[in-house]
């Protein structure tokens, strides 16, 4: 098998070849990194390839296996992560200049639990600095390109984690996802995309943007790799008291049980307002497939998630402002040189690390806490979640899993919303209220609008992950897999 | 308009480290003194990505402190950030309680004057301390920070403003620090700063209805620094009264050196400390079971205990209180009059060697409870020594300050340090012989009833014996040999 052939391959299909000697994990992994170099140019979803790391953690990936003691699935297989996630001994920079040049002490836990099943870590991805962004182009360090059509963005904010298995170069990523993070972009890039129910993957060692918001999750070019990415990190952490007790589900032994008797709730709210007749359509007819298979679709309503953008950006940034403060330069990242005293140190070094966005978020979040503002914004923002949350408990009462557009349109254009940031802010009109309400949602690809990958939301009860992985592969099994996207051959 | 016109109007906040062995979200060590940056990891150091984790041991601590001073603990409570940039804050925020402490309400009850007084509390939250700033470290003058401390767990300990005078509270301050260390669950000790007050302090017209406008003191590391920073306080606002110019309300600062208060921010530059429910810390419940747990685990308390010593060992009430202010004392007191046995009469015995002997060599050398060699056992049998004869009383200090210093059997110690008493008739006899004939002199003077040298030759018989003569047997044996006569009355 080619190069080319070996990284067009799913997880699963790697991971059998590896399985049956078909192939090295040295193979595997020098072939990824032969095409990271000849398509990151162009792409753009790696900020840091640690090749060497990669091909020692291959070899004794392919010892184990030799001797007879191969982990699992992920043994062997090439992974990259969000550079959101701490990384013992590589730089790890959340896309911002305030983090450039900071080594981690300590691998977090997703990562750890990647790495103790097996997996090669390639490198660590672009996304928007601190995760605050719907397009990647909030990265300090360069813009990421869409696989699809180099000129769109790859969706944000976990950009590089959908940019990188869109355009081959690894096997699974791991993403965030406070807002959308990790099923915008697997949506524009034509991937499955998995946000888990908040406190089913630990938190720790992943750079906090809204913590009570923020989830890290897997992509993956398959709902089956992603369930078994999803195996590999998710479960309880000491390290996080956020994180669940309940042990993690077998989300692979379920995977292939269909939709048959699925009630699917479909929101009305879901379907009006700037949603692209395209769009609409790849999802009504992702919807269809479902009753064809046995499914039943349900209407439901979930009045309060006109409210989620505004009160998603109460509290996400008022948790942003507090989890940024430790950024000061005192005691890692970027110190302002030639600074005089302790306020100009503290300006300053904020003043050159931080982009724009998360300084406008900063703001908004110091405004929303301040003495007078509190009870008006930050609490009336909880209320608001808790009413979003009940929409949700009342519509399980009729449905197993909600479905709906994950965007309203396909991937915009680099620079088409950067001037406004309430544009962009509307990327996530769907996907926010799944945060807010703290339920797993996935993004799983059901066809193309004007050439470019739509994705179909699901989002389902707590910690009902297995069910949403379920119901995505019917889909899934049904359109068969998506074409790759040819924008990178093409120019080749 | 003197100062004894205006009511003295004050509430202390109270910050306590407790003694866990480990930090408060991390498992660092909370050891004092050891080198900066030394006892950090990334959790307490604030490093990107990390998420603190609760030690079940404060919040059981917490409940502890919140029983024994009478508080409603809170089935559920809810920690905050407290948000504000110091270099000693590591993560630009301090985790704290706010809104929903883990007490509320309480009281203690102190005595000044003869008279009790209960003070009321208004809260007790969890909290973690921050790290320490250090100076002019480096040859030009830049700055170091030492996180060291940086999540050593605090309870802060709010009193409701019940306070009349400085001396109430002092008097407030040492019951509370009594009760703390009977707890376990801090040492008490100001200077190093694991014990610290900040006072609120107003003033009003007697008689006044409203309180005045309040100043925050801080930076007062003993008793005496409390009572000096609040009277000059007291005296600097009164003045303001009288003047007729208002009382800023402000955070003002203790120099000792100066003994006066001195303003340090004003309430215009008050931070905004911008609160809000702490997101990577689930609500913190305290169940029946651990409240059970708990009650069961309190110890007696020290006002309990001092009533106890007074009304059944018969002790003053100043030795119960002596006692009582420190739990390792009263402990220690306890434990060797069990050794000991007897009734009021051993007990005072007992109490007086602890606070005489004990607390003295505690004080002189400065170790804590654990480093003492000295055991209650130990003293219990140094006063059996002691009743028996068979040590003086300066044998018997000596014996304790070699126990408590180094350690041993009591026993051994006497026969190897030749501190035996001796009371043997004919050794005794001998050295009065000496000393008698040694001084023909004076002897003629004393029989001469000039002057009574009877003390003199105790002092010569009792250094021949190297002080270890029996006192009694010493005075008997001279007494007869002197003739007998009384002193001064001639031939």
């Amino acid at each position: 098998m080619s190069a080319g052939e070996l990284t067009g391959l799913s997880l699963q299909a790697a991971s059998a070849r590896l399985a049956a000697g078909q192939v090295s994990s040295r193979q595997l992994t020098e072939a990824c990194l032969a095409r990271v170099a000849a398509t990151d140019g162009r792409v753009g979803a790696f900020l840091t390839v640690t090749g060497e790391r990669a091909l020692a953690a291959a070899d004794a990936s392919d010892a184990r296996r030799a001797s007879g003691r191969a982990s699992g699935p992920l043994d062997g297989i090439p992974v990259a992560v969000k550079d959101l996630f701490l990384t013992r001994g590589v730089a790890t920079t959340a896309g911002s200049r305030i983090l450039e040049g900071f080594i981690p002490p300590y691998d977090g836990t997703a990562v750890a639990r990647l790495q103790a099943a097996g997996a090669v870590l390639l490198g660590k991805l672009n996304l928007d600095e601190f995760a605050m962004g719907s397009s990647n182009e909030h990265s300090a360090y360069k813009p990421c390109h869409n696989p699809w059509d180099l000129s769109r963005t790859p969706g944000g904010s976990s950009g590089g984690s959908a940019a990188a298995l869109a355009a081959r170069q690894c096997f699974g990523t791991l993403g965030t996802d406070t807002g959308g993070s990790i099923r915008l972009p697997a949506s524009f890039c034509g991937v499955v995309g998995l946000k888990p129910t908040y406190g089913r993957v630990s938190r720790y060692g992943v750079i906090a943007f809204a913590s009570s918001l923020d989830q890290p999750g897997p992509l993956g070019r398959t709902t089956w790799d992603v369930a078994a990415l999803l195996s590999a990190i998710a479960g309880p952490d000491p390290h996080d008291p956020t994180c669940a007790a309940r042990p993690a589900d077998d989300y692979l032994s379920a995977l292939e049980n269909g939709a048959r008797g699925l009630r699917i709730g479909v929101p009305r709210e879901w379907f009006g307002g700037g949603l692209q007749p395209e769009v609409e359509a790849r999802v009504r007819e992702a919807l269809a497939t479902y009753q064809r298979l046995g499914a039943t679709l349900v209407e439901i309503s979930l009045p309060h998630s006109r409210y989620g953008i505004g009160a998603y950006y109460l509290i996400a940034t008022a948790e942003a402002s507090a989890n940024l403060a430790r950024y000061d330069g005192v005691r890692f990242g970027l110190r302002a040189p030639g600074v005089r005293g302790l306020k100009e140190l503290y300006a300053e070094s904020r003043e050159q690390g931080f982009g724009a966005e998360p300084k406008r978020r900063i703001m908004l979040g110091t405004y929303a806490l301040s003495a007078g503002y509190y009870q008006a914004d930050y609490l009336r923002a909880q209320q608001v979640r808790t009413l979003i949350r009940r929409d949700f408990d009342a519509a399980f009462t009729r449905c197993d899993v909600v479905a709906g557009p994950v965007a309203p349109w396909p991937a915009f254009k680099l620079g088409e919303k950067t001037g406004d940031p309430l544009q962009m802010y509307l990327a996530d009109i769907f996907t926010i209220t799944c945060n807010l309400a703290a339920l797993p949602g996935l993004s799983v690809p059901c066809g193309l609008a004007g050439g470019l990958p739509v994705g179909l939301q699901l989002v389902g009860r707590p910690f009902d992950e297995a069910t949403l992985l379920t119901a995505a592969r019917a889909l899934e099994r049904e359109l068969g897999p998506p074409p790759a996207p040819t924008a990178l051959e093409a120019k080749a | 308009m003197p100062v004894a016109d205006f009511e003295v109007v004050l509430g202390l906040e109270v910050h306590a480290q407790l003694l866990t062995r480990t930090k408060i979200f991390c498992g660092c060590s909370t050891a004092f003194g050891a080198e900066p940056n030394s006892q950090v990891c990334p959790i307490c150091l604030g490093m990107p990505g990390v998420l603190p984790a609760l030690n079940a041991q404060v919040v059981e601590w917490a409940v502890k402190t919140g029983l024994a001073l009478g508080c409603a603990v809170q089935p559920v409570s809810v920690f905050s950030r407290k948000n504000y940039f110091y270099p000693d804050l590591p993560k630009g925020y301090q985790i704290s309680q706010f809104e929903l402490p883990i007490c509320l309400g309480g009281g203690l009850t102190i005595t000044v004057d003869g008279q009790e007084k209960l003070i009321r509390l208004t809260r007790i939250h969890m909290e973690e301390d921050a790290g320490k700033n250090l100076h002019e470290l480096a040859a030009d003058g830049g700055s170091g920070v030492d996180l060291n401390r940086a999540g050593v767990p605090l309870l802060e300990i709010v009193s409701e403003p019940d306070l009349r005078s400085a001396d109430e509270a002092v008097e407030y301050l040492k019951a509370l620090r009594a009760i703390l260390l009977a707890l376990g669950v801090n040492d008490g000790n100001l200077e190093e700063g694991s014990f610290r007050c900040d006072a609120n302090v107003s003033v009003m017209r007697r008689g006044a209805t409203e309180y005045g406008t309040r100043a925050e003191i801080k930076n007062m590391n003993s008793f005496r620094f409390l009572k000096q920073a609040v009277d000059f306080e007291v005296r600097r606002q009164v003045a303001l009264v009288e003047a007729g110019e208002p009382v800023v309300q402000e955070t003002r600062l203790y120099d000792p050196v100066r003994g006066e208060t001195r303003s340090m921010r004003s309430k215009e530059e008050a931070h905004d400390y911008r609160y809000f429910p702490e997101p990577d810390l689930p609500p913190v419940r305290v169940d029946e079971a651990l409240l059970a747990r708990v009650r069961a685990s309190l110890p007696e308390l020290p006002r309990a205990r001092a009533a106890r010593y007074q009304q059944v060992l018969g002790l003053p009430a100043q030795d119960a209180g002596v006692l009582v202010g420190d739990g390792a004392l009263a402990d220690f007191f306890d434990a060797a009059l069990a050794a000991r046995g007897g009734g009021a009469e051993a007990a005072r015995k007992v109490a007086n060697w602890t606070i005489g002997e004990l607390s003295r060599l505690m004080n002189e050398t400065g170790l804590p409870p654990p480093a003492w060699k000295l055991t209650p056992a130990g003293l219990a049998e140094v006063l059996a020594l002691l009743d028996a004869g068979t040590v003086s009383g300066a044998g018997a200090k000596a014996l304790v300050e070699e126990l408590f210093r180094a350690g041993g059997d009591p026993g051994a110690l006497v026969k190897s340090r030749g501190l035996a008493q001796v009371s043997d008739q004919g050794a005794i006899e001998a050295a009065v012989d000496a000393v008698l004939a040694a001084s023909p002199a004076d002897l003629e003077r004393h029989r001469s009833g000039k002057k009574d040298l009877t003390g003199f030759f105790v002092g010569q018989v009792m250094k021949a014996l190297k002080g270890q003569g029996n006192p009694g047997v010493v005075n008997a044996l001279l007494k007869k040999k002197l003739g007998g006569l009384p002193p001064g009355e001639g031939r």
